[in-house]
C-alpha cells in the first residue's frame, strides 16, 4: 500500500516535470506562427475581457499603494524637478528658434519625412496585465490588431519610449519594455553638434537602468545628456522606432580601463516603467493609404 | 461531491482567481522597487495543506495559466512551480510542521527558489543583454516582500481548500494547532 502511494506521487511529479520541459523545448524551437505561439494566443484572447475587467474592478487598489509610495517620494521628486524646470526654461527658448529654423531648411530641401513621429498613429491603450517576474519585462495592453497595432510597433507614454509590441490578438497586445533583455535600439546622444551613435540595451537585474553601448571612442558625452532613438540610417534595415522619441538622460559615464576608450553609459528611462496605466502605440499608416495621402496631396 | 473532485474544483477557483489577481494588480503595485510574486506563495500552501502530489498538480497547471497568459516561454513557470509545491507537500507528508510561522519559512524559501528557478532556466535559454549584480537585491527584494504576504496568503488558501481537505488531514492540521505540537505526557 505505501509502495503503492510512493509510485504514484514520484510518477505524477515525473510526469509534470517531463511535461513541463517538453512544453519548454518544443515552444523554444518553434517559430512565432508556430502551434503553441497560436493557442498562446488563443489563450490570451479569451482572457482578455476578464483581465480587462479585473484590471478596472482592481484600479483602486493600485491607486491606494501608489499614492502611499508617490508621497514619500513626492517631496524629493520636487526639489528635482524646481532646478530641472529653470535649466529647461532656458533651453526651450533656444529650441524654439532652432526648431522654427529647421522647418524652413526643411521645406528648402523637400525633405522625405515618412519615418519620422509625424507619419505614425498614435492610439491610446490601456494597460491591463503585467508580468510578476524580473525576467519578463513586458505588459499587456487592452488594443490588438482590430485597432491598427501590428507586432514591433512602438510604445511611448508623455515621458518618452517605453517599448515594442510582441505580439498582437484582435482585441490585446503584448508589449516588451525597454528593460526587457531581448531590447535593443539604436539611439543617438544630444551633445554638440555630431550626435553620437549607439545601441541602447537593458541591464538585466535592474530595471531602472539603462545601458548605452558601442558609442564611438572620441565621443563626449556626460551626465545629463538626453539619448533620443536615432531613426532609420539605411533604407534597407528600416529601423522599428522613428527618430526623435526620448529613451532617457544619461546618469553615468565611465571609461573601460583596458581600452581607455569605450565608454560604459548607463541612462534613466524617460518613461515611469512601473506605473503604467495607459501608454500610446505608434502604428504606421498602411502602404496603400499611404500613397493614396501622397497622391491626393496638390 | 467527492472530496477530492471538490479540492480540484477549489484548487482550479482558486488559482485561476489569484492569478488574475496578480497579473492585473499586484504585479504593478511596486514596493521596495519590485512586486510581489504570489504564484509560489499559493503553489507552496496548497502543497502544505493538501499534500506533495497536490502542490505539484497546482504548480504546475498554475505556471501554465501564467505562462499562456502572458505570452512567456511555456514550460519555464510549471517546471518551477511544479518542484516548489512538491517539495512543500514532501515537507507536510516527512514533517508534518505545525509551527504558526511554518507558512512564513516556507513563503519565503518558495519565493527565493522561483526567482532562482527562474534566472537559471533564462540563463540557460540565453539572455541577451547583459545581466547586472543588482539581479540578486532584486531577488532579494522579492524574497522579502513575499516572507511578508506568506501568513497572509497561507490563511486564505487555507480558507478555500479547509472545507473540500480530507478528514485525515483536517483532524492532523486541527490537532497539531490546538496542541502546538506537545505530546499529551508533557501536557499533563
Amino acid at each position: 500500500m505505501y509502495d503503492k502511494k510512493v509510485r504514484r506521487r514520484r510518477a505524477v511529479l515525473g510526469l509534470l516535470v517531463a511535461l513541463s520541459l517538453i512544453l519548454l523545448t518544443a515552444y523554444f524551437g518553434e517559430s512565432v506562427g508556430g502551434p503553441f505561439h497560436s493557442i498562446q494566443r488563443g489563450v490570451v484572447q479569451v482572457l482578455s475581457p476578464i483581465q480587462e475587467g479585473a484590471s478596472r474592478a482592481l484600479k483602486p487598489v493600485r491607486d491606494l499603494a501608489g499614492w502611499f509610495g508617490d508621497t514619500i517620494h513626492a517631496k524629493k521628486q520636487r526639489d528635482q524637478l524646481k532646478k530641472e524646470v529653470a535649466t529647461l526654461r532656458k533651453q526651450v527658448a533656444g529650441a524654439q528658434q532652432a526648431q522654427t529654423e529647421n522647418r524652413r531648411l526643411q521645406a528648402l530641401v523637400s525633405l522625405d519625412r515618412t519615418g519620422s513621429i509625424s507619419s505614425y498613429q498614435p492610439h491610446t491603450a490601456r494597460v491591463i496585465g503585467r508580468s510578476p517576474t524580473i525576467w519578463y519585462s513586458q505588459i499587456e495592453i487592452d488594443k490588438g490588431s482590430g485597432d491598427g497595432v501590428q507586432p514591433d510597433n512602438p510604445v511611448v507614454d508623455g515621458d518618452g519610449l517605453v517599448g515594442r509590441v510582441k505580439t498582437v490578438t484582435s482585441g490585446t497586445a503584448i508589449v516588451t519594455l525597454v528593460t526587457d533583455h531581448t531590447f535593443g535600439a539604436q539611439a543617438e546622444v544630444l551633445t554638440g553638434t555630431n550626435p553620437d551613435l549607439g545601441t541602447v540595451a537593458p541591464d538585466v537585474g535592474d530595471p531602472t537602468v539603462l545601458l548605452l553601448q558601442n558609442l564611438p571612442g572620441a565621443s563626449t558625452v556626460k551626465t545629463g545628456d538626453q539619448v533620443i532613438t536615432a531613426g532609420s540610417r539605411s533604407t534597407r534595415l528600416e529601423s522599428l522606432f522613428p527618430k526623435g522619441l526620448v529613451v532617457g538622460a544619461v546618469t553615468q559615464v565611465s571609461t573601460d580601463q583596458l581600452s581607455g576608450s569605450s565608454h560604459q553609459v548607463k541612462l534613466k528611462p524617460a518613461a515611469d516603467l512601473r506605473h503604467l496605466d495607459f501608454v500610446q502605440v505608434l502604428t504606421k499608416p498602411q502602404a496603400g493609404l499611404r500613397a493614396q495621402a501622397g497622391g491626393s496631396g496638390p | 461531491m467527492n472530496e477530492q473532485l471538490q479540492l480540484a474544483l477549489r484548487m482550479v477557483g482558486l488559482g485561476l482567481v489569484l492569478a488574475i489577481v496578480q497579473i492585473t494588480a499586484i504585479s504593478q503595485i511596486t514596493l521596495l522597487g519590485v512586486s510581489a510574486d504570489l504564484t509560489p506563495l499559493i503553489v507552496a500552501s496548497t502543497g502544505l495543506l493538501a499534500g506533495s502530489i497536490a502542490g505539484a498538480v497546482m504548480g504546475f497547471g498554475l505556471g501554465l495559466f501564467v505562462d499562456l497568459a502572458l505570452v512567456q516561454t511555456l514550460g519555464v513557470t510549471s517546471l518551477v512551480l511544479t518542484i516548489i509545491g512538491y517539495a512543500a507537500g514532501r515537507l507536510r507528508e516527512v514533517r508534518d510542521p505545525a509551527h504558526s510561522l511554518v507558512p512564513l519559512g516556507v513563503g519565503a524559501a518558495a519565493t527565493a527558489a522561483a526567482q532562482i528557478g527562474y534566472s537559471f532556466l533564462q540563463v540557460l535559454l540565453g539572455v541577451e543583454g547583459p545581466v547586472s549584480v543588482l539581479l540578486v537585491r532584486q531577488i532579494l527584494a522579492v524574497t522579502v516582500l513575499g516572507s511578508i504576504i506568506a501568513v497572509p496568503v497561507h490563511a486564505l488558501v487555507a480558507r478555500v481548500l479547509g472545507p473540500a481537505l480530507p478528514d485525515l488531514l483536517r483532524r492532523r492540521r486541527r490537532r497539531a494547532y490546538t496542541t502546538g505540537g506537545l505530546s499529551p505526557l508533557s501536557r499533563s
